[in-house]
């Protein structure tokens, strides 16, 4: 039994990571075909970093999450700020309909987003995109937000206060700085929401603004080129190191 | 002569339409400990934050001063608060907590840093300086609040539970601290407890407070010898009521009926008509033991023995089956001295160390009250 259940683990693991690995160590093949091994090489990575049309959408894709999470982590934690400090009428529906956001499908807001747009006459393009990865990652935002405010203890504004620091001044010194660490778990939360969306992105997107995630959807559609190997573990290194950087944001504020 | 620095007069708040401090006035001296005693509910919390600045009336005013502060935001107040559970900033060192006050008051650096370092000079934490509040244990984490709160030098330090957080040894040792604390920085010390031991031994003053009404205003002498009624008396220490009667009265000088003896008392300050019921109440270390033969008292038996170390505590019962409650120092002729349960005596007490008072109409207490004043014993 014990040896069922440990060859059990191991397959999970072993779909899990398979993929990955393959997608690695393919990145660095010499061959033209992706199914068989010409040796070491690292011309795909040449090759991605020479198509101008890839480095432009890496840099669009990088700039929208950029600019993506900063906003939406702005209104977020205003958001989260007023539905933890006041009372106002319509409060619970203001938090219910965050949830309504989250959970609905990411197609029902694609659609409704991309009418909306044309409505209202906007050009498609990197405004359309950036209102359109706000709004969604606006809840993750808040309820990261929304979390680490619910432990906060109500007497440190107060003392602040006490001490002789106005609403504004205490805000800045007290408030902002014992929340960071959410603000930041959220903003590169907001951030990898942002980087691999591809659903809603499709729909609001315009031909001006090419990002990241289209373009390799599209690189697929007409046949796997090794490029795409490369890229994808790029991609994987990128994460992996926002991954750190958020544990150890989190593990540094524990302490 | 004593100046008065704070007055409350005419307050009035309500929370939810439930009614928190009735119409409450009080004067706080320059330079006197006093401390709001009272349940949890009775109000005294709510009264420490309106003197900060937390909560405004919805009636009266406050005045530092001479000066009307009732409307006064708690940044513009010269005076400072101990919160209950410290409330120091996670994400700064101790020294930056102390010195958030002065820097507020925009203060030059060098000044900052001395006047930081004296503060925590006088909480014994010069060289704690570079921690975090999490890296203290929670005697430290108290001083660093006190050196917070009195590093502004305010004209007023508003003290809210301090040291209910901390366990009982240490308890005793930031209660002499913050006497000594007191006498040299010459500030009024606003103390809110319900710990009665506590309000009892630091107190220049002790207001009692119960549903928003001072029930007791007076030195720690006063209230506990004088409780002002029932609630007081239950409150403060613990106190034996026994039932008696008015059987004559002469001049100043009053017959009551206890437990069938009948005793002389000196008069009360209230008045008192012949065949009227009141209290005689006893302190368990005012009852008198007695010898089973002796012909004073009242005849009734050991049902309980409580070795305290410095005090034998008993219960006894009384043949008509209520209980007292007797304190009794060890004596240095007889250190043997000791009771066994169902052993018969007498208690009885010295003439003019009992305290009367008048029958109120609401006499049991309530279940919370009893609650809180048990663990105010404890």
């Amino acid at each position: 039994m014990r040896w069922l259940s440990r060859s059990y683990l191991a397959l999970v693991y072993l779909l899990l990571y398979v993929p990955i690995v393959v997608l690695v160590v393919f990145s660095f093949n010499d061959s033209r075909t992706g199914y068989s091994w010409g040796g070491l090489s690292l011309r795909w990575y040449e090759s991605l970093f020479n198509n101008h049309a890839m480095v432009q959408a890496m840099w669009n894709s990088l700039w929208l999450a950029l600019t993506a999470a900063t906003v939406s982590t702005v209104i977020g934690a205003l958001t989260a700020l007023a539905l933890h400090r006041y009372r106002f009428r319509g409060k619970r529906v203001l938090n219910g309909m965050l949830f309504v956001v989250m959970m609905s499908p990411e197609i029902v807001l694609a659609i409704s987003l991309l009418g909306l747009f044309l409505l209202l006459g906007l050009k498609l393009g990197y405004v359309s995109l950036l209102l359109a990865h706000v709004t969604f990652c606006l809840p993750f935002v808040v309820i990261t937000v929304m979390a680490r405010l619910s432990g906060f203890d109500e007497r440190l504004p107060e003392a602040a206060r006490d001490l002789g620091a106005s609403d504004f001044t205490m805000t800045r010194t007290v408030l902002i700085p014992v929340i960071m660490p959410a603000l930041m778990a959220g903003w590169l939360l907001g951030f990898t929401l942002s980087m691999d969306d591809v659903v809603v992105s499709t729909f609001v997107s315009g031909p001006s603004y090419e990002i990241l995630p289209l373009r390799i959807y599209s690189m697929v559609r007409v046949g796997l080129k090794p490029e795409v190997n490369a890229l994808g573990t790029l991609l994987l290194v990128f994460s992996l190191v926002m991954l750190m950087l958020s544990q150890w944001i989190l593990s540094r504020s524990k302490q | 002569m004593t100046k008065t620095l704070l007055s409350l007069s005419g307050i009035s708040k309500q929370f939810d339409g439930k009614t928190v401090l009735d119409e409450l006035s009080l004067t706080i001296d320059d330079g006197e400990f006093i401390t709001l005693l009272g349940p949890s509910g009775c109000g005294k919390t709510t009264l420490l934050r309106m003197m900060a600045g937390f909560e405004h009336p919805d009636e009266g005013t406050v005045t530092l001063s001479g000066v009307d502060i009732t409307q006064t935001p708690p940044e513009h107040r010269p005076l400072n608060t101990v919160f209950q559970n410290y409330a120091l900033f996670p994400h700064m060192s101790v020294f930056d907590n102390v010195a958030y006050g002065l820097k507020m008051e925009k203060r030059p650096k060098a000044e900052i840093a001395e006047r930081v370092e004296e503060a925590l000079a006088m909480v014994q934490l010069e060289d704690f300086a570079r921690r975090k509040p999490h890296q203290l244990s929670g005697g430290q984490q108290q001083r660093v609040a006190i050196a917070r709160a009195v590093v502004k030098r305010p004209k007023m330090l508003l003290l809210d539970e301090p040291l209910s957080a901390l366990d009982y040894k240490l308890r005793r040792t930031m209660q002499v601290e913050l006497k000594r604390l007191q006498r040299e920085l010459g500030i009024t010390f606003v103390f809110v407890t319900h710990d009665q031991e506590e309000a009892l031994s630091m107190s220049d003053r002790i207001v009692v407070l119960k549903d928003g009404y001072i029930q007791q205003l007076g030195t720690p002498r006063e209230v506990y010898e004088r409780p002002a009624n029932v609630f007081t008396a239950r409150f403060v220490g613990q106190t034996n009521f026994f039932p008696g009667r008015v059987t004559k009265i002469e001049g100043e000088r009053i017959s009551v009926d206890v437990f069938g003896l009948n005793r002389e008392l000196s008069k009360p300050s209230f008045r008192v008509a012949v065949n009227q019921s009141l209290h005689v109440l006893l302190r368990p270390e005012d009852i008198r033991v007695l010898a089973p033969d002796d012909i004073e008292g009242v005849a009734g038996k050991i049902v309980e023995r409580n070795y305290k170390g410095s005090t034998l505590d008993s219960v006894i019962e009384l043949e008509d089956g209520s209980h007292v409650m007797a304190s009794e120092f060890f004596d240095e002729d007889d250190p043997t001295f000791d009771y066994s349960i169902g052993e018969r005596v007498r208690v009885s007490w010295v003439d003019g160390w009992e305290w009367l008072l008048a029958e109120e109409g609401d006499e049991p207490l309530t279940d919370e009250e009893e609650l809180a004043a048990d663990d105010a014993e404890h």
